[in-house]
C-alpha cells in the first residue's frame, strides 16, 4: 500500500518576526480532499500558517510542500491554491462578475468559457443575477459568497479560508458553515480553514489542528480532540472544560494528577447523596447561575478548593428555579470514566 | 430647582433639538463667503467676457456680444491658449510619472519614520516663498548657472545645445525657454501631485494586492489591473492641481519665458495696461472651461468609480 501524498505538508516550518516566533517548528500533514481547520486563539500562528501556504509569507526555516512539491520559495501566483480573505478583499472597481472572472482572465481563459464558468459559480453560491452589481452594493453575506466564488472558479487543488465567517452575524454564520461544508463535499477540494471559533471547527472539520503559541498542540478529528484533549490548553480551548488539579484532584480521585471534566458530564445532587461505584463526587456551594434558555451554567465553589462549571439542560427547570439555586450547597457527581488526565506545560 | 437654566444652556438645548438650524448657522458664513465673494466674482467675470471694448475710446461697452470671444480665436490669442494648455498638459503628465514611484514607495514600503521624513522633504519647499524658488531656479538654469556647469563637466553640452536648438521649446539658454519653464513648473507643482497619489495608494488595502497575486496575477498585472485603477482618483486630484495651477500662473513665464505669452500674462496685460477687461475675462474663462471638460472626461472614463 502506498502512502498518499498529502495536499499540504509542513515540514519543521518556523516563521519568526524579529524575536516573535509566530510559527515554531510546525510539522503537519493535510490530506487531499479533507476539510482541515487550523484552530487557535489570535496570535497562535494559525493565520501565519495559512499565509505560508498561500505564499504571502515565506518560512524562516523548514519547508512547505503542496502535493509533494516544495513551494517554500514560490510566489503566490505560481501556487495552485486560492484564498478567501477575512475582509473578502473584493476589487471595489469591478463588478461581481468581473471579480469572479479575475483569475480566469489572468489565466487567459477564453471569454466564452470564462462567462460560462462565472455564471455556473455564481449560481452555486446562490448569487445568480447579481453579476452586474458592485461589491459595495452587496450585504456582508453576499460579499462572502462572491469571495468564495472568486476563489473556487479557478478550481484550485487547495482552498484557503481565513476566518471567512468572522464578520457575519450568528444565524448567517451557522447557515454558511453548513453551506461551506456542503460545497466542499460537492467540489471535493481540500479546504484549509482558519478560525478561533471552536464551534465552527467542530461543526465543519474532518480534522483539525489546535494551535497555541506558534505550535500545534494536537491534531485529530473533532471527536478525538473534544473527547481526548492532549493538553490542558486543548481541553480549555476546545469546548468549555474544567481543569482539576492539586488538592482538589487529590480530594476527588485520590491522586494529584491534573485531569479535565466536561461541564455537561457533571450532575448536581443534594448534599450527602449516594455515590455509586465508578462515580466521582465533590461537595461545594453554587456561587453563580447563568440562565441560557436551553440550558443553565452553574459555577460551583468546591469545598476542597477551586471551582467547577456545570451545564444542565433545562428539561423541567424554569428560570425562576435556577435563580433560586444560588448559594445552595450541593454534591456534584460524575462518571470517573469522563475524567481525562492531561499533560500540563506550565 | 425652579430657577431658570442659564441662557447658554437654554440656547444649546434649543439648537440640539433643531439640528437643521444648528447646521444652517454653522454653514452660513462659509457659504456666504463662497457664494457671494467667490462665485459672485466668477459670475461677474463671465458677464464681463460678453462685453466688448470700444477700440477708439477705450471704453467698455456693456452690451451682450460674442466679439470678445471672436478676438480670443485670432491667431495670436489662440496661440497663447494652446501654448498654455500644452504646457499644463505636459507638466501634468510628467508630474504624474515622476510622483507615482515616490508616492508608491511612501504609501507601501517606507517605514513610519522614513515616511515622515519623506513627507517633510516633499512639503519643506512649500514653506519658502514661491517667488524665491522660481528665481533660484532661474539662477540654476542660467548660462553661467550650476546646471550648465555640471553639463559641461560631464561633456554633455552637445545634448543640451541640441535640446535648446529645438524650435518652439528651445531658446538661448534654459533660463529663457519653454524647456526651462517646464522644468520649473515640474518642480514647483510636484508636491501637489505626490500627496494625493500617496493618499490614494495608502487607501488600497494590502489584501487586494495579495488577492490579485493569489488569483495568479504577476506584479505587473496586479499593478495595471488593481493598483493603478484604484490610485486613479488620486492621480486625477493631483492633475487638477498641476493643470490648473499651470494654466493660471504668470510668474514662471514672466521670470523664464520669452516674448511668447501665457494665459496668466495675457490676463495681467489686458486687465492692466491695455484696459481690455472683457478680453482678460474671456482669457480667464478658458482654464475654467478646460478644467470642466477634463473632469467630465475623467468621470466618463471611470476615474472616480473606485471612490
Amino acid at each position: 500500500m502506498t502512502v498518499p501524498i498529502p495536499a499540504v505538508r509542513f515540514d519543521r516550518v518556523s516563521r519568526h518576526f524579529g524575536d516573535v516566533r509566530a510559527v515554531n517548528d510546525v510539522t503537519l500533514d493535510i490530506l487531499d480532499g479533507e476539510f482541515f481547520t487550523l484552530l487557535g486563539p489570535s496570535g497562535s500562528g494559525k493565520t501565519t500558517c495559512l499565509r505560508l501556504i498561500a505564499g504571502f509569507d515565506h518560512p524562516t526555516a523548514g519547508r512547505i510542500e503542496l502535493h509533494g512539491v516544495d513551494v517554500s520559495s514560490l510566489p503566490p501566483y505560481e501556487r495552485d491554491v486560492n484564498t478567501v480573505f477575512q475582509d473578502y478583499a473584493l476589487f471595489p472597481h469591478m463588478t461581481v462578475a468581473q471579480n469572479v472572472a479575475y483569475g480566469l482572465m489572468i489565466k487567459k481563459v477564453l471569454p466564452r468559457e470564462r462567462e460560462a464558468r462565472v455564471a455556473e459559480m455564481l449560481a452555486m453560491v446562490q448569487l445568480a443575477g447579481l453579476g452586474r452589481r458592485r461589491p459595495a452594493q452587496l450585504s456582508g453575506g453576499q460579499r462572502q459568497r462572491v469571495a468564495l466564488a472568486r476563489a473556487l472558479v479557478n478550481r484550485p487543488r487547495v482552498l484557503l479560508l481565513d476566518e471567512p465567517l468572522g464578520a457575519l452575524d450568528l444565524k448567517l454564520r451557522q447557515q454558511m458553515q453548513l453551506e461551506l461544508k456542503a460545497i466542499q463535499q460537492q467540489v471535493g477540494i481540500t479546504f484549509v480553514y482558519v478560525t478561533h471559533d471552536q464551534d465552527e471547527a467542530l461543526t465543519m472539520s474532518d480534522r483539525l489542528g489546535v494551535f497555541n503559541n506558534g505550535r500545534v498542540e494536537q491534531v485529530g478529528s473533532p471527536a478525538e480532540v473534544y473527547e481526548h484533549p492532549a493538553t490542558d490548553f486543548v481541553a480549555g480551548f476546545v469546548g468549555v472544560s474544567n481543569l482539576v488539579s492539586g488538592e482538589a484532584a487529590q480530594a476527588v480521585t485520590g491522586s494529584p494528577q491534573t485531569f479535565t471534566i466536561r461541564p455537561e458530564k457533571i450532575l448536581i445532587r443534594d448534599p450527602g447523596a449516594d455515590v455509586s461505584n465508578g462515580m466521582c463526587a465533590a461537595d461545594g456551594r453554587i456561587r453563580d447561575v447563568v440562565y441560557l434558555g436551553a440550558h443553565t451554567r452553574y459555577r460551583v465553589e468546591l469545598a476542597a478548593g477551586g471551582e467547577l462549571t456545570v451545564i444542565q439542560q433545562n428539561v423541567e427547570t424554569s428560570s425562576v428555579d435556577v435563580q433560586a439555586a444560588r448559594g445552595r450547597p450541593v454534591r456534584l457527581v460524575w462518571h470517573r470514566a469522563h475524567n481525562r488526565p492531561v499533560a500540563t506545560r506550565r | 430647582m425652579s430657577a431658570r437654566a442659564p441662557l447658554a444652556r437654554r440656547v444649546s438645548t434649543y439648537l440640539y433639538r433643531r439640528p437643521r438650524l444648528a447646521l444652517g448657522l454653522l454653514l452660513a458664513p462659509p457659504l456666504l463667503w463662497l457664494g457671494v465673494v467667490y462665485l459672485g466674482s466668477l459670475l461677474s467675470l463671465l458677464v464681463q467676457s460678453f462685453f466688448s471694448l470700444d477700440g477708439f475710446t477705450g471704453q467698455v461697452i456693456r452690451r451682450f456680444t460674442l466679439a470678445t470671444y471672436r478676438d480670443l480665436l485670432t491667431r495670436a490669442n489662440a496661440d497663447i491658449v494652446l501654448r498654455t494648455a500644452g504646457m499644463a498638459a505636459s507638466v501634468t503628465v510628467a508630474a504624474a510619472a515622476a510622483a507615482f514611484p515616490l508616492a508608491f514607495y511612501m504609501a507601501r514600503y517606507a517605514s513610519p519614520e522614513r515616511k515622515a521624513l519623506l513627507y517633510l522633504a516633499v512639503l519643506l519647499p512649500l514653506w519658502s516663498s514661491y517667488l524665491v524658488r522660481v528665481y533660484s531656479w532661474k539662477l540654476i538654469l542660467a548660462k553661467e548657472g550650476i546646471l550648465n556647469w555640471t553639463v559641461t563637466l560631464l561633456r554633455l553640452e552637445g545634448v543640451l545645445n541640441a535640446l535648446l536648438a529645438l524650435p518652439g521649446i528651445g531658446g538661448p539658454s534654459l533660463s529663457v525657454s519653454l524647456l526651462g519653464m517646464f522644468i520649473v513648473y515640474l518642480y514647483v507643482w510636484l508636491p501637489y501631485m505626490i500627496l494625493p497619489i500617496e493618499a490614494a495608494l495608502e487607501r488600497v488595502p494590502q489584501s487586494l494586492i495579495e488577492a490579485s497575486s493569489d488569483l495568479g496575477a504577476r506584479p505587473r498585472e496586479t499593478f495595471r489591473r488593481v493598483i493603478l485603477p484604484l490610485a486613479l482618483p488620486g492621480v486625477v486630484a493631483g492633475s487638477i492641481f498641476t493643470f490648473s495651477l499651470t494654466l493660471g500662473d504668470f510668474i514662471v513665464p514672466y521670470a523664464l519665458g520669452n516674448s511668447a505669452y501665457f494665459i496668466g500674462q495675457a490676463v495681467l496685460a489686458h486687465q492692466g495696461t491695455a484696459g481690455n477687461i472683457p478680453l482678460a475675462a474671456a482669457f480667464t474663462v478658458v482654464p475654467t472651461v478646460i478644467m470642466a471638460v477634463y473632469l467630465t472626461a475623467a468621470k466618463r472614463a471611470g476615474a472616480f468609480d473606485a471612490l
